[in-house]
Protein backbone atom coordinates (compact mmCIF):
# COMPACT_ATOMS: atom_id res chain seq x y z
CA UNK A 1 0.00 0.00 0.00
CA UNK A 2 2.15 3.30 -1.03
CA UNK A 3 1.18 6.51 -0.64
CA UNK A 4 -0.38 7.54 -4.36
CA UNK A 5 -1.29 4.75 -7.22
CA UNK A 6 2.10 5.26 -9.18
CA UNK A 7 4.23 2.44 -9.99
CA UNK A 8 6.96 1.56 -7.66
CA UNK A 9 9.99 1.88 -10.46
CA UNK A 10 8.78 5.25 -11.21
CA UNK A 11 8.88 6.05 -7.45
CA UNK A 12 12.69 4.41 -7.34
CA UNK A 13 13.38 6.96 -9.93
CA UNK A 14 12.16 9.70 -8.17
CA UNK A 15 13.86 8.70 -4.94
CA UNK A 16 17.20 9.05 -7.02
CA UNK A 17 16.48 12.35 -8.58
CA UNK A 18 16.10 13.58 -4.94
CA UNK A 19 19.22 12.94 -3.97
CA UNK A 20 20.54 13.66 -7.17
CA UNK A 21 18.61 17.31 -6.47
CA UNK A 22 20.00 17.53 -2.95
CA UNK A 23 23.48 17.01 -3.76
CA UNK A 24 23.44 19.55 -6.54
CA UNK A 25 21.15 21.94 -5.22
CA UNK A 26 22.89 22.41 -2.33
CA UNK A 27 26.24 22.81 -3.68
CA UNK A 28 25.16 24.87 -6.06
CA UNK A 29 24.20 27.42 -2.93
CA UNK A 30 27.31 26.76 -1.14
CA UNK A 31 29.35 27.44 -4.25
CA UNK A 32 27.16 30.68 -4.47
CA UNK A 33 27.51 31.21 -0.53
CA UNK A 34 31.03 30.88 0.46
CA UNK A 35 33.80 32.72 0.11
CA UNK A 36 36.53 31.82 -2.35
CA UNK A 37 40.15 32.68 -1.99
CA UNK A 38 43.16 31.51 -3.58
CA UNK A 39 46.26 30.09 -2.34
CA UNK A 40 48.43 27.48 -3.68
CA UNK A 41 49.58 26.15 -0.59
CA UNK A 42 45.53 25.51 -0.59
CA UNK A 43 45.66 22.95 -3.15
CA UNK A 44 48.52 20.35 -1.29
CA UNK A 45 46.89 16.91 -0.05
CA UNK A 46 46.13 17.12 3.61
CA UNK A 47 48.75 16.26 6.24
CA UNK A 48 51.23 16.94 8.73
CA UNK A 49 52.26 20.50 7.11
CA UNK A 50 55.44 19.52 4.71
CA UNK A 51 55.20 18.28 0.99
CA UNK A 52 53.81 14.91 0.59
CA UNK A 53 56.16 12.26 -0.41
CA UNK A 54 55.97 10.02 -3.14
CA UNK A 55 53.14 8.96 -5.38
CA UNK A 56 49.66 9.05 -3.12
CA UNK A 57 47.77 6.81 -5.31
CA UNK A 58 49.71 4.09 -4.07
CA UNK A 59 49.63 0.53 -3.84
CA UNK A 60 47.64 -1.13 -0.64
CA UNK A 61 47.84 -4.36 0.34
CA UNK A 62 46.43 -7.43 -1.07
CA UNK A 63 44.05 -8.13 1.82
CA UNK A 64 42.07 -5.95 1.19
CA UNK A 65 41.16 -7.21 -2.39
CA UNK A 66 40.76 -11.21 -1.15
CA UNK A 67 38.43 -10.05 1.17
CA UNK A 68 36.81 -8.46 -1.53
CA UNK A 69 36.93 -11.67 -4.21
CA UNK A 70 35.19 -13.98 -1.02
CA UNK A 71 32.53 -11.21 -0.28
CA UNK A 72 31.72 -10.98 -4.22
CA UNK A 73 31.45 -14.86 -3.89
CA UNK A 74 29.10 -15.07 -0.22
CA UNK A 75 26.92 -12.71 -1.64
CA UNK A 76 26.18 -13.99 -5.08
CA UNK A 77 25.21 -17.34 -2.94
CA UNK A 78 22.75 -14.98 -0.56
CA UNK A 79 21.19 -13.52 -3.59
CA UNK A 80 20.55 -16.89 -5.00
CA UNK A 81 18.76 -18.00 -1.25
CA UNK A 82 16.67 -14.97 -1.26
CA UNK A 83 13.90 -16.74 -4.12
CA UNK A 84 14.03 -19.97 -1.89
CA UNK A 85 13.47 -17.69 1.68
CA UNK A 86 10.09 -16.55 0.13
CA UNK A 87 8.81 -19.50 -0.47
CA UNK A 88 10.13 -21.60 2.51
CA UNK A 89 7.25 -21.65 4.67
CA UNK A 90 4.86 -22.27 1.60
CA UNK A 91 6.81 -25.41 0.91
CA UNK A 92 7.60 -26.38 4.25
CA UNK A 93 3.56 -26.47 4.34
CA UNK A 94 2.58 -28.37 1.60
CA UNK A 95 5.53 -30.64 1.54
CA UNK A 96 7.00 -31.10 4.34
CA UNK A 97 10.61 -31.51 5.78
CA UNK A 98 11.93 -32.69 2.78
CA UNK A 99 11.00 -29.79 0.98
CA UNK A 100 14.33 -28.36 2.25
CA UNK A 101 16.62 -31.53 0.57
CA UNK A 102 17.53 -29.20 -2.64
CA UNK A 103 18.85 -25.90 -0.57
CA UNK A 104 20.62 -28.29 1.83
CA UNK A 105 22.42 -29.29 -0.83
CA UNK A 106 22.92 -25.78 -2.19
CA UNK A 107 23.89 -24.63 1.73
CA UNK A 108 26.31 -27.25 2.10
CA UNK A 109 28.22 -26.31 -0.89
CA UNK A 110 28.08 -23.03 0.66
CA UNK A 111 29.33 -23.92 3.77
CA UNK A 112 32.42 -26.03 2.13
CA UNK A 113 33.32 -22.85 0.14
CA UNK A 114 33.41 -20.94 3.72
CA UNK A 115 35.11 -23.88 5.24
CA UNK A 116 37.90 -24.20 2.34
CA UNK A 117 38.39 -20.62 1.96
CA UNK A 118 39.07 -20.63 6.03
CA UNK A 119 41.43 -23.78 5.38
CA UNK A 120 43.51 -22.26 2.52
CA UNK A 121 44.39 -19.14 4.97
CA UNK A 122 42.25 -16.75 3.05
CA UNK A 123 40.42 -15.40 5.84
CA UNK A 124 44.04 -14.92 7.82
CA UNK A 125 45.74 -11.55 8.45
CA UNK A 126 49.08 -10.67 8.24
CA UNK B 1 -8.39 8.11 13.62
CA UNK B 2 -7.02 10.33 10.28
CA UNK B 3 -5.68 8.67 7.49
CA UNK B 4 -2.93 9.75 5.13
CA UNK B 5 -4.55 8.08 2.43
CA UNK B 6 -7.38 10.10 2.53
CA UNK B 7 -5.01 13.10 2.00
CA UNK B 8 -3.69 11.77 -0.73
CA UNK B 9 -6.31 10.52 -2.91
CA UNK B 10 -8.14 13.88 -2.49
CA UNK B 11 -5.05 15.21 -3.92
CA UNK B 12 -5.06 12.91 -6.64
CA UNK B 13 -8.88 13.41 -7.39
CA UNK B 14 -8.15 17.51 -7.53
CA UNK B 15 -5.01 17.25 -9.58
CA UNK B 16 -6.39 14.54 -12.16
CA UNK B 17 -9.78 16.59 -12.71
CA UNK B 18 -7.91 19.19 -14.92
CA UNK B 19 -4.88 17.32 -15.66
CA UNK B 20 -3.48 14.90 -18.58
CA UNK B 21 -2.65 11.50 -16.41
CA UNK B 22 1.18 11.71 -16.95
CA UNK B 23 0.85 15.74 -15.93
CA UNK B 24 -0.47 14.28 -12.34
CA UNK B 25 2.27 10.80 -12.45
CA UNK B 26 5.31 14.05 -12.77
CA UNK B 27 2.98 16.40 -10.27
CA UNK B 28 2.97 13.73 -7.88
CA UNK B 29 6.31 12.61 -7.96
CA UNK B 30 7.68 16.19 -7.62
CA UNK B 31 5.60 16.34 -4.59
CA UNK B 32 7.01 13.10 -3.21
CA UNK B 33 10.45 14.16 -3.92
CA UNK B 34 10.02 17.21 -2.03
CA UNK B 35 8.64 15.47 1.00
CA UNK B 36 11.17 12.95 0.71
CA UNK B 37 13.99 15.79 1.00
CA UNK B 38 12.44 17.68 3.58
CA UNK B 39 12.36 14.86 5.86
CA UNK B 40 15.62 13.42 5.44
CA UNK B 41 17.07 16.76 6.37
CA UNK B 42 15.19 17.51 9.18
CA UNK B 43 15.76 14.07 10.48
CA UNK B 44 19.42 14.63 9.76
CA UNK B 45 19.49 17.66 11.77
CA UNK B 46 17.43 16.03 14.28
CA UNK B 47 20.07 13.27 14.35
CA UNK B 48 23.00 15.16 14.63
CA UNK B 49 21.33 17.18 17.32
CA UNK B 50 20.77 13.66 18.95
CA UNK B 51 23.89 12.26 19.18
CA UNK B 52 26.49 15.16 19.60
CA UNK B 53 23.47 15.32 22.94
CA UNK B 54 23.53 11.79 24.05
CA UNK B 55 26.96 11.18 23.55
CA UNK B 56 27.75 14.46 25.93
CA UNK B 57 25.25 13.02 28.75
CA UNK B 58 28.02 9.73 28.31
CA UNK B 59 30.25 11.57 29.13
CA UNK B 60 29.06 13.84 31.60
CA UNK B 61 28.94 17.27 29.96
CA UNK B 62 25.56 19.07 28.82
CA UNK B 63 26.66 19.33 25.05
CA UNK B 64 25.02 21.73 23.01
CA UNK B 65 22.03 23.79 24.61
CA UNK B 66 23.01 27.42 23.89
CA UNK B 67 21.06 27.70 20.56
CA UNK B 68 17.16 27.67 20.94
CA UNK B 69 15.54 25.83 23.82
CA UNK B 70 18.08 22.69 25.19
CA UNK B 71 20.27 23.59 22.31
CA UNK B 72 17.46 22.52 19.78
CA UNK B 73 18.52 25.11 17.02
CA UNK B 74 22.17 24.09 17.23
CA UNK B 75 22.27 21.65 13.96
CA UNK B 76 20.17 24.51 12.19
CA UNK B 77 22.88 27.01 12.59
CA UNK B 78 25.20 24.08 12.10
CA UNK B 79 23.58 23.55 8.59
CA UNK B 80 23.91 27.50 7.58
CA UNK B 81 27.35 28.17 8.72
CA UNK B 82 28.53 24.81 6.45
CA UNK B 83 26.56 26.43 3.52
CA UNK B 84 29.06 29.46 4.27
CA UNK B 85 32.40 27.75 3.73
CA UNK B 86 34.26 27.97 1.03
CA UNK B 87 34.72 24.73 -1.23
CA UNK B 88 38.56 24.41 -1.41
CA UNK B 89 39.68 23.31 -4.85
CA UNK B 90 42.92 20.82 -4.74
CA UNK B 91 45.46 20.16 -7.15
CA UNK B 92 46.22 16.67 -8.68
CA UNK B 93 42.78 14.99 -7.90
CA UNK B 94 40.51 13.01 -10.12
CA UNK B 95 38.16 15.34 -10.38
CA UNK B 96 35.37 13.68 -11.96
CA UNK B 97 35.51 10.95 -9.49
CA UNK B 98 36.22 13.33 -6.28
CA UNK B 99 32.42 15.23 -7.58
CA UNK B 100 30.47 11.99 -8.14
CA UNK B 101 31.59 10.23 -4.80
CA UNK B 102 28.90 12.81 -2.48
CA UNK B 103 26.19 11.93 -5.73
CA UNK B 104 26.56 7.80 -4.90
CA UNK B 105 26.62 7.81 -0.70
CA UNK B 106 23.83 10.48 -0.66
CA UNK B 107 21.18 8.69 -3.58
CA UNK B 108 22.49 5.53 -1.97
CA UNK B 109 20.63 6.32 1.47
CA UNK B 110 17.87 8.43 0.07
CA UNK B 111 16.67 5.18 -1.91
CA UNK B 112 17.11 3.19 0.66
CA UNK B 113 15.17 6.15 2.76
CA UNK B 114 12.13 5.79 0.23
CA UNK B 115 11.77 1.89 1.22
CA UNK B 116 11.02 2.47 4.81
CA UNK B 117 7.20 1.77 6.15
CA UNK B 118 6.77 5.43 8.26
CA UNK B 119 3.25 4.72 8.99
CA UNK B 120 -0.22 2.69 8.43
CA UNK B 121 -0.18 3.40 3.86
CA UNK B 122 2.55 6.19 4.57
CA UNK B 123 5.42 4.59 2.51
CA UNK B 124 6.99 5.81 -0.87
CA UNK B 125 8.37 2.98 -2.74
CA UNK B 126 6.82 -0.63 -2.00
CA UNK B 127 8.10 -2.73 -4.22
CA UNK B 128 7.23 -6.76 -3.87
CA UNK B 129 11.00 -7.39 -3.65
CA UNK B 130 11.36 -4.09 -1.05
CA UNK B 131 13.60 -5.34 1.55
CA UNK B 132 15.86 -6.61 -1.12
CA UNK B 133 15.73 -3.64 -3.06
CA UNK B 134 16.87 -1.74 0.02
CA UNK B 135 20.01 -4.09 0.80
CA UNK B 136 20.90 -3.53 -2.88
CA UNK B 137 20.31 0.15 -3.10
CA UNK B 138 22.10 0.83 0.26
CA UNK B 139 25.36 -0.84 -0.76
CA UNK B 140 25.58 1.55 -3.38
CA UNK B 141 27.41 3.98 -0.76
CA UNK B 142 30.24 1.78 -0.21
CA UNK B 143 31.21 2.59 -4.04
CA UNK B 144 31.15 6.23 -3.25
CA UNK B 145 33.52 6.09 -0.21
CA UNK B 146 35.77 3.82 -2.32
CA UNK B 147 35.61 6.26 -5.03
CA UNK B 148 35.90 9.66 -2.29
CA UNK B 149 38.93 7.77 -0.69
CA UNK B 150 40.55 6.95 -3.99
CA UNK B 151 40.01 10.12 -5.78
CA UNK B 152 41.54 12.38 -3.09
CA UNK B 153 44.93 11.92 -3.97
CA UNK B 154 46.03 11.69 -0.09
CA UNK B 155 47.23 8.79 1.88
CA UNK B 156 44.91 8.83 4.74
CA UNK B 157 42.47 9.25 2.84
CA UNK B 158 43.27 6.16 0.23
CA UNK B 159 43.87 3.54 3.42
CA UNK B 160 40.81 4.83 5.36
CA UNK B 161 38.35 4.06 2.08
CA UNK B 162 40.06 0.64 1.87
CA UNK B 163 39.12 -0.02 5.56
CA UNK B 164 35.62 1.06 4.77
CA UNK B 165 35.63 -0.83 1.93
CA UNK B 166 36.45 -4.05 3.43
CA UNK B 167 34.30 -3.58 6.54
CA UNK B 168 31.07 -2.61 4.42
CA UNK B 169 31.51 -5.29 1.93
CA UNK B 170 32.08 -7.99 4.96
CA UNK B 171 29.95 -6.90 7.28
CA UNK B 172 26.98 -7.13 4.43
CA UNK B 173 27.07 -10.47 4.47
CA UNK B 174 25.96 -10.42 7.99
CA UNK B 175 22.82 -7.97 6.86
CA UNK B 176 22.31 -9.80 4.00
CA UNK B 177 22.35 -13.38 5.64
CA UNK B 178 19.90 -11.78 8.79
CA UNK B 179 17.82 -10.36 6.60
CA UNK B 180 17.65 -13.51 4.70
CA UNK B 181 16.90 -15.47 8.13
CA UNK B 182 13.68 -13.12 8.98
CA UNK B 183 12.53 -13.21 5.04
CA UNK B 184 12.17 -16.68 4.99
CA UNK B 185 10.20 -16.64 8.25
CA UNK B 186 8.05 -13.82 7.04
CA UNK B 187 7.84 -15.71 3.43
CA UNK B 188 7.82 -12.53 1.69
CA UNK B 189 10.00 -9.85 1.08
CA UNK B 190 7.71 -6.78 0.23
CA UNK B 191 8.03 -4.34 3.39
CA UNK B 192 4.42 -4.11 3.50
CA UNK B 193 4.05 -7.86 3.72
CA UNK B 194 6.83 -8.22 6.66
CA UNK B 195 5.38 -5.26 8.18
CA UNK B 196 1.32 -6.66 7.94
CA UNK B 197 2.46 -10.55 8.90
CA UNK B 198 3.40 -8.49 12.45
CA UNK B 199 0.38 -6.89 13.04
CA UNK B 200 -0.62 -9.28 15.93
CA UNK B 201 3.28 -10.47 17.26
CA UNK B 202 6.68 -8.77 16.64
CA UNK B 203 9.38 -11.08 14.54
CA UNK B 204 11.66 -11.12 17.60
CA UNK B 205 8.84 -12.70 19.36
CA UNK B 206 7.23 -15.10 16.83
CA UNK B 207 10.57 -16.10 15.61
CA UNK B 208 12.39 -16.63 19.52
CA UNK B 209 15.66 -18.20 19.51
CA UNK B 210 16.84 -18.11 15.39
CA UNK B 211 14.83 -13.91 15.45
CA UNK B 212 16.82 -12.68 18.56
CA UNK B 213 20.59 -14.10 17.30
CA UNK B 214 19.41 -12.80 13.97
CA UNK B 215 18.94 -9.90 15.76
CA UNK B 216 22.03 -9.34 17.60
CA UNK B 217 24.41 -9.89 14.34
CA UNK B 218 22.20 -7.35 12.01
CA UNK B 219 22.93 -5.07 15.39
CA UNK B 220 26.60 -5.23 14.72
CA UNK B 221 26.44 -5.74 11.06
CA UNK B 222 24.51 -2.30 10.97
CA UNK B 223 26.93 -0.46 13.20
CA UNK B 224 29.89 -1.63 11.31
CA UNK B 225 27.95 -0.93 7.80
CA UNK B 226 27.39 2.63 9.16
CA UNK B 227 31.26 2.93 10.14
CA UNK B 228 30.28 3.62 13.25
CA UNK B 229 31.24 2.90 17.71
CA UNK B 230 33.81 0.17 18.01
CA UNK B 231 34.07 -0.19 14.10
CA UNK B 232 34.59 3.17 13.29
CA UNK B 233 38.26 2.68 11.73
CA UNK B 234 37.70 4.01 8.14
CA UNK B 235 37.80 7.54 10.01
CA UNK B 236 39.91 6.45 13.22
CA UNK B 237 41.02 10.15 13.89
CA UNK B 238 43.69 9.52 15.75
CA UNK B 239 45.57 7.53 13.17
CA UNK B 240 44.01 8.93 10.06
CA UNK B 241 42.96 12.33 10.79
CA UNK B 242 39.20 11.81 9.15
CA UNK B 243 39.42 8.67 6.85
CA UNK B 244 38.39 8.97 3.52
CA UNK B 245 36.48 12.45 3.64
CA UNK B 246 39.81 14.18 4.93
CA UNK B 247 40.22 15.89 1.55
CA UNK B 248 36.55 17.10 1.66
CA UNK B 249 35.64 20.94 2.65
CA UNK B 250 32.74 22.77 3.28
CA UNK B 251 29.67 21.24 2.31
CA UNK B 252 30.93 18.70 0.23
CA UNK B 253 32.11 16.91 3.21
CA UNK B 254 28.98 18.00 4.66
CA UNK B 255 27.31 15.46 2.62
CA UNK B 256 29.26 12.54 4.25
CA UNK B 257 28.26 13.66 7.18
CA UNK B 258 24.25 13.87 6.64
CA UNK B 259 24.65 10.70 4.86
CA UNK B 260 26.28 8.85 7.94
CA UNK B 261 23.76 9.87 10.13
CA UNK B 262 21.04 8.89 7.84
CA UNK B 263 22.56 6.00 7.91
CA UNK B 264 22.13 5.17 10.70
CA UNK B 265 18.38 5.73 10.86
CA UNK B 266 18.06 3.73 7.98
CA UNK B 267 19.88 0.61 10.34
CA UNK B 268 17.88 1.30 13.17
CA UNK B 269 14.75 1.93 10.54
CA UNK B 270 15.15 -2.04 8.79
CA UNK B 271 16.18 -3.53 12.13
CA UNK B 272 12.73 -2.08 13.65
CA UNK B 273 10.89 -3.05 10.74
CA UNK B 274 12.00 -6.64 10.47
CA UNK B 275 12.13 -7.07 14.07
CA UNK B 276 9.77 -4.89 15.93
CA UNK B 277 6.66 -4.83 13.39
CA UNK B 278 7.76 -1.30 11.98
CA UNK B 279 4.67 0.74 12.36
CA UNK B 280 3.17 -2.20 13.69
CA UNK B 281 1.65 -1.55 17.19
CA UNK B 282 2.85 -3.77 20.26
CA UNK B 283 0.00 -6.62 20.18
CA UNK B 284 0.06 -9.91 22.61
CA UNK B 285 -2.53 -12.27 21.52
CA UNK B 286 -5.13 -12.44 24.45
CA UNK B 287 -4.90 -9.00 25.70
CA UNK B 288 -7.89 -7.31 23.84
CA UNK B 289 -7.66 -4.38 26.33
CA UNK B 290 -3.76 -3.79 25.98
CA UNK B 291 -4.09 -3.80 22.17
CA UNK B 292 -6.73 -1.38 21.79
CA UNK B 293 -4.68 0.84 23.86
CA UNK B 294 -1.73 -0.01 21.58
CA UNK B 295 -3.86 1.15 18.62
CA UNK B 296 -4.46 4.77 19.69
CA UNK B 297 -1.13 4.95 19.35
CA UNK B 298 -0.36 6.29 15.62
CA UNK B 299 1.43 4.24 13.82
CA UNK B 300 3.94 6.81 12.35
CA UNK B 301 5.20 7.31 16.32
CA UNK B 302 5.54 4.05 16.21
CA UNK B 303 8.31 3.70 13.98
CA UNK B 304 9.88 6.68 14.50
CA UNK B 305 10.18 5.61 18.03
CA UNK B 306 11.30 2.19 17.91
CA UNK B 307 13.79 3.50 14.95
CA UNK B 308 15.06 6.31 17.31
CA UNK B 309 15.35 3.90 20.52
CA UNK B 310 17.45 1.25 18.22
CA UNK B 311 19.39 4.28 16.75
CA UNK B 312 20.21 4.79 20.85
CA UNK B 313 21.39 1.46 21.32
CA UNK B 314 23.60 1.96 18.51
CA UNK B 315 25.28 4.88 19.56
CA UNK B 316 25.41 3.76 23.36
CA UNK B 317 27.47 1.14 21.51
CA UNK B 318 30.11 3.68 20.76
CA UNK B 319 30.77 4.99 24.31
CA UNK B 320 30.72 1.57 25.81
CA UNK B 321 33.03 -0.58 23.69
CA UNK B 322 37.10 0.40 22.37
CA UNK B 323 37.67 0.42 18.81
CA UNK B 324 38.76 -2.48 17.01
CA UNK B 325 41.97 -3.52 14.90
CA UNK B 326 41.21 -3.68 11.61
CA UNK B 327 42.25 -7.63 11.37
CA UNK B 328 40.42 -8.24 14.80
CA UNK B 329 37.51 -6.26 12.85
CA UNK B 330 37.34 -8.94 9.91
CA UNK B 331 38.08 -11.90 11.98
CA UNK B 332 34.83 -11.00 14.04
CA UNK B 333 32.88 -10.62 10.54
CA UNK B 334 34.61 -13.84 8.74
CA UNK B 335 35.37 -16.22 11.62
CA UNK B 336 32.50 -16.16 14.02
CA UNK B 337 29.21 -13.65 12.48
CA UNK B 338 29.30 -15.44 9.32
CA UNK B 339 29.30 -19.15 10.81
CA UNK B 340 27.06 -18.21 13.23
CA UNK B 341 24.33 -16.27 11.24
CA UNK B 342 25.01 -19.72 8.49
CA UNK B 343 23.89 -21.85 11.47
CA UNK B 344 21.27 -19.73 12.53
CA UNK B 345 19.92 -19.74 9.06
CA UNK B 346 19.77 -23.73 9.61
CA UNK B 347 17.74 -23.12 12.64
CA UNK B 348 15.96 -20.96 11.57
CA UNK B 349 14.52 -23.42 8.81
CA UNK B 350 14.24 -25.96 11.18
CA UNK B 351 12.05 -24.13 13.19
CA UNK B 352 9.99 -23.05 10.37
CA UNK B 353 9.88 -26.66 8.97
CA UNK B 354 8.85 -28.00 12.35
CA UNK B 355 6.70 -25.13 13.02
CA UNK B 356 7.76 -24.32 16.21
CA UNK B 357 7.01 -20.38 15.66
CA UNK B 358 4.11 -18.35 17.43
Amino acid sequence: MALLTIQSTTLAVTALLTGATLVFAGLLVAKLMSPRSFNPQKGEPYECGIPTRGESMAQFRVGYYLYAILFLMFDVETVFLYPWAVNARQWADQFGPSSVTAVAVFFAILVLGLAYAWRKGALKWE
Amino acid sequence: MFEISRLTGWLHELLSSWMPEWLTTTVECVLIGAALLVLYALLALFYIYFERRVCAFFQCRLGPNRVGPMGLLQSFADMFKILIKEIISLKNIDRFLFALAPYLVIIASVMAFAVLPWGKGLQVIDFNIGIFFLVAVSSIGVLGILLAGWSSNNKFTLIGAMRSGAQMVSYELSIGLSVLTMVALAGTMSVTGIVEAQTDLWFIFKGHLPAVIAFIIYMIAGTAETNRGPFDLPEAESELTAGYHTEYSGLHFGYFYLAEYLNLFIVSGVAALLFFGGWAPLHIPGWEGFNGVMDWIPSWLWFVGKAVALSFVIIWFKWTFPRLRIDNLLALEWKYLLPINLFNLVLMVVVIVYGLHF
